[in-house]
């Protein structure tokens, strides 16, 4: 194992909610690391923390109501909750960029993806001479047909599996160190979502790119991350490579998990449901 | 500290009492009502507290704020602020029932457009958009002048003019209750039309219908006032707000208090139902503003 | 572009015919008497009365009346009662007037209206915001007469200048421009608390807008790309959130013409709310529904021209 610092670590992070019916805890204390070039899923149900912890690595979330309590977040050796404004905006696309889970509305309705897109690279890419070139390389890159037409359209004028294209395209452009994708396929078709996970595994792979994938899903992970991180109320339960955590989970909410998933040919007379009683408390 | 236990009236409720300045208008809207029914009531039934409004006296006309008047005098010789607290029910009541007709008919506009929608909702909304191209205090005037200005035919006229606006709030609200999913069930329960729109959909839609109705409050006040300025109001002798400004309008370099006070109530009273309005409003929706 | 247009022009012409009705309809059947001098007047002998009734159609069948009082209302045959000369021809004197003075009303609403409610919105429930909210609903609850006398009175008791009227009576101009800047003064004060309810307004509708903007999709990416936030505010957010201020010129424009009655007289502005005041004093019928008609036709016109500047903005709404 080389003895290279981290690319992003998690050391202890605490983030509560608080709002006028009270105050929440959302993320209870995690903590991890990763690479640089790994790919980790973290994979939760709604309310487990995991959006909350993505959005968190560059400060995303609304404070108020958020409040980060304690813990450091470390990218490339620093850690971002101490950030100023300026050195963050650097962060944000430059060294950390996002894929949302509904392209739909992740996207400016009134500007063209060009103008969205442009806008990415002239800001983290001043260097960049011919904008609109790379532009178009890199919806080409995504798998958009016609990239140099499409680009003129605006958000309303794709199709959802292409809009979700254009975010990658425009996230990518700006050349991050780490990608982060919460669920990026949820509000797809199932058929565009097998597309898009593909999509973004040749990417890793061209790229060498490290990524951190949001889901809730267990079955989309195999192939595309070489680890997982569980999280359950705000805490991560199980983690480990995906081979290990997926073939011999050890936490009975990760069990449960992955006895969830339907599969095909499997005999069974009724679809699993996971019974919170049989879970420690967390 | 959790409210989920509460339902949306008794969180409202809750989220209005903390609203400081929401409170502070409502009191002055409280203070406003106790005044005008108080001295509305000793005016109709003609006992001279704490002066006479109607007393004439030529000898102290156009005499500023002193002791014995605390506002001035106008220049008939009569108390200002007698005549300030005998007018402050015209200009209430006129904000109170206008308000209300308005509402009536814009309400069941409104419902009829929204809940069935089609062609009727065509036909009436374009109706309604014709109307709200008039400006409506020209409108008024004209109707005012032409009927005579009592206080009914005043009350009337804006209410006939002003349901515009709450027609068109009622139809968006019906709209988007049509098609909850309680509206389908009750339907698929089998129950009719008339009972689904009162039942279901308007308790539902009461919280901005009676926000509307309190932020209609001072535009009414403030076109009657408006239209006692220009002299159709209620006439004299019976005082109002406006017409002390308008009897003073001759005199103005010389008197100002004619002008000062009568118009700070206005303003004042104005201003507190809209502030109260807007609390209300605010205490009723269930975004938060702050982040 | 073309059809949005065209589609927008049919709809216009539909609400100018329930325009057209309305005006006539409001004055016919409002009850009271038809003439302008009493019913019981003596002085007034019973040919007068008869030959008034004729000139203006009153024995006819109510859609008849209709009918001719609109004819003579495009023709320009339409005649005021107090003088005789054509409705238009009065109206089109002072139109100008009123024209300058509402569209200098305008463009102040909308460009302070903006300002305060973008800001307002960026700081959203802390105490600039509030103050402004409250700053704002005072602006509103201002009855115009009131707060314009206090200003006349203030000015003209410690500056001594003259503002009524649209230029300084009895001033001699040595050239165009000192008149230009005359001019500008004697709008610039009426205009101004003319436009007083519509910044409040008007900055109420960006507030809440961009409020909601704000918490938008897309806003978050704007940020997730490093943006900063007056790029995120003005470029990103304001242009999805100005649709109310567009929506609100067309609540705007009648409510500013309603409003120039008051200002008009007490600025002693000759403009057609001034006119139309007169005509309400003199029962000038024929002045009255054109007058009603015009002032809402313009209003239709300017929600024309409003919509056709949001579809310009927002390529969504070129497909409705």
């Amino acid at each position: 194992m080389s003895s290279t610092q981290p690319l992003l670590e998690i050391k202890d992070l605490r983030i509560q909610f608080r709002t006028e019916s009270g105050t929440t805890e959302a993320v209870r204390g995690i903590s991890f690391e990763l690479q640089k070039g790994e790919a980790l899923a973290i994979v939760g149900e709604s309310g487990s923390g995991k959006s909350v912890t993505a959005l968190a690595l560059t400060r995303l979330l609304p404070t108020p109501p958020a409040e980060f309590c304690s813990g450091e977040i470390l990218f490339e050796g620093r850690d971002v909750l101490k950030l100023s404004p300026a050195e963050l905006r650097k962060v944000r696309g430059g060294g950390i960029a996002y894929v949302f889970q509904e392209p739909s509305t992740s996207l400016n309705p009134v500007y063209s993806i060009r103008s969205q897109i442009a806008e990415a690279i002239r800001l983290h890419r001043p260097e960049v001479k011919d904008v609109d070139a790379e532009v178009v390389r890199w919806l080409d890159a995504v798998g958009i047909v016609n990239p140099a037409q499409r680009m003129r359209d605006y958000p309303h004028q794709l199709s959802g599996g292409m809009q979700q294209r254009a975010m990658i395209a425009m996230a990518l452009s700006c050349q991050p160190k780490l990608l982060v994708a919460d669920e990026p396929t949820t509000a797809l078709d199932v058929t565009i979502q097998a597309q898009i996970l593909d999509q973004l595994r040749e990417l890793r792979q061209k790229f060498d790119m490290s990524l951190i994938l949001i889901t809730h899903n267990f079955a989309i992970i195999k192939n595309l991350c070489d680890k997982v991180a569980v999280m359950f109320r705000g805490e991560i339960v199980e983690f480990g490579t995906a081979e290990e955590v997926l073939r011999n989970p050890q936490h009975p909410y990760t069990r449960a998990l992955i006895d969830c998933i339907p599969k095909l040919g499997a005999h069974r007379e009724r679809l699993h449901t996971i019974d919170y009683s049989k879970i420690p408390a967390a | 500290m959790n409210d989920e236990f509460l339902s949306p009236g008794q969180r409202m409720m809750r989220r209005f009492r903390r609203d400081r300045i929401g409170m502070i208008a409502t009191a002055c809207v409280a203070v406003l009502f106790v005044v005008a029914v108080t001295f509305g009531t000793l005016s109709l039934l003609g006992i001279p507290f704490p002066a006479d409004p109607n007393l004439t006296n030529l000898e102290v006309k156009l005499r500023p704020p002193s002791a014995e008047h605390w506002l001035g005098t106008d220049n008939l010789g009569r108390d200002v602020l007698a005549r300030l607290l005998h007018g402050a029910y015209i200009s209430l009541s006129v904000g109170f029932v206008a308000v209300f007709v308005s509402l009536a008919i814009g309400v069941v506009v409104g419902a009829v457009s929204g809940y069935f929608g089609g062609w009727v909702d065509n036909v009436i909304m374009r109706v309604v958009d014709a109307i709200m191209c008039f400006p409506t205090f020209f409108l008024i005037l004209t109707a005012v002048a032409l009927m005579g200005p009592s206080l009914i035919n005043i009350i009337v006229v804006i209410g006939l003019v002003s349901w515009t606006g709450t027609a068109r709030l009622v139809r968006a609200e019906f709209l988007t209750l049509r098609e909850s999913e309680y509206v389908r069930a009750a339907r698929g329960l089998g129950q009719n039309s008339f009972a689904i729109i009162f039942k279901h959909i308007l308790p539902n839609a009461a919280a901005p219908i009676f926000v509307t109705a309190v932020l209609g409050i001072p535009d009414a006040i403030l076109t009657e006032a408006g239209l006692s300025f220009l002299g159709f109001g209620v006439q004299p002798p019976q005082a109002t707000w406006g017409n002390i400004i308008s009897d003073g309008k001759s005199y103005i370099l010389d008197a100002w208090w004619l002008i000062l006070f009568p118009g700070l109530a206005i303003f004042l009273s104005a201003l507190a139902f809209y502030l109260a309005g807007d609390a209300l409003r605010r205490a009723a929706s269930s975004k938060s503003e702050t982040q | 572009m073309i059809h949005f247009i065209i589609r927008r022009l049919l709809i216009t012409l539909v609400l100018v015919f329930f325009i057209s009705l309305v005006s006539f309809f409001i004055i016919t059947l409002t009850p009271g008497s038809p003439y302008p001098w009493g019913e019981l007047d003596p002085k007034i002998s019973q040919t007068v009365k008869d030959n008034y009734r004729k000139q203006f159609h009153l024995d006819e069948p109510i859609w008849m009346q209709y009918y001719l009082n609109m004819k003579g209302l495009f023709s320009g045959d339409l005649r005021s009662i107090k003088d005789g000369r054509p409705v238009l021809e009065r109206i089109g004197e002072r139109l100008p007037a009123t024209l300058a003075l509402n569209v200098c009303a305008i463009v102040i609403s909308l460009s302070f209206g903006l300002l305060i409610g973008v800001y307002s919105a960026r700081n959203a429930g802390r105490w600039p915001d509030v103050t402004l909210s409250v700053i704002s609903f005072a602006m509103l609850a201002l009855p115009g007469f009131w707060i314009s006398y206090l200003v006349i009175i203030g000015i003209t008791d410690w500056f001594g200048t003259p503002m009524l009227g649209t230029s300084t009576y009895g001033t001699i101009f040595p050239n165009a421009a000192s008149q230009m800047l005359d001019y500008a003064w004697h709008l610039a004060l009426p205009a101004s608390l003319l436009a007083l309810g519509g910044i409040a307004a008007q900055s109420r509708y960006i507030r809440a807008s961009m409020i909601e903007t704000l918490g938008e999709d897309y806003i978050r990416t704007a940020r997730a790309k490093g943006l900063d936030e007056e790029t995120v505010s003005y470029k990103h957010a304001l242009r999805n959130s100005i649709r109310p201020l567009i929506t609100g010129i067309g609540g705007l424009l009648p409510a500013l013409i309603g409003g120039s009655i008051i200002i008009e007289s007490i600025f002693a502005y000759p403009g057609i709310g001034r006119l139309g005041y007169q005509a309400v004093l003199e029962r000038d019928y024929s002045t009255l529904v054109a007058l009603n008609f015009i002032t809402a036709a313009l209003v239709l016109l300017g929600n024309l021209l409003a919509d056709i500047l949001y579809a310009a903005v927002d390529p969504r709404v070129r497909l409705e």
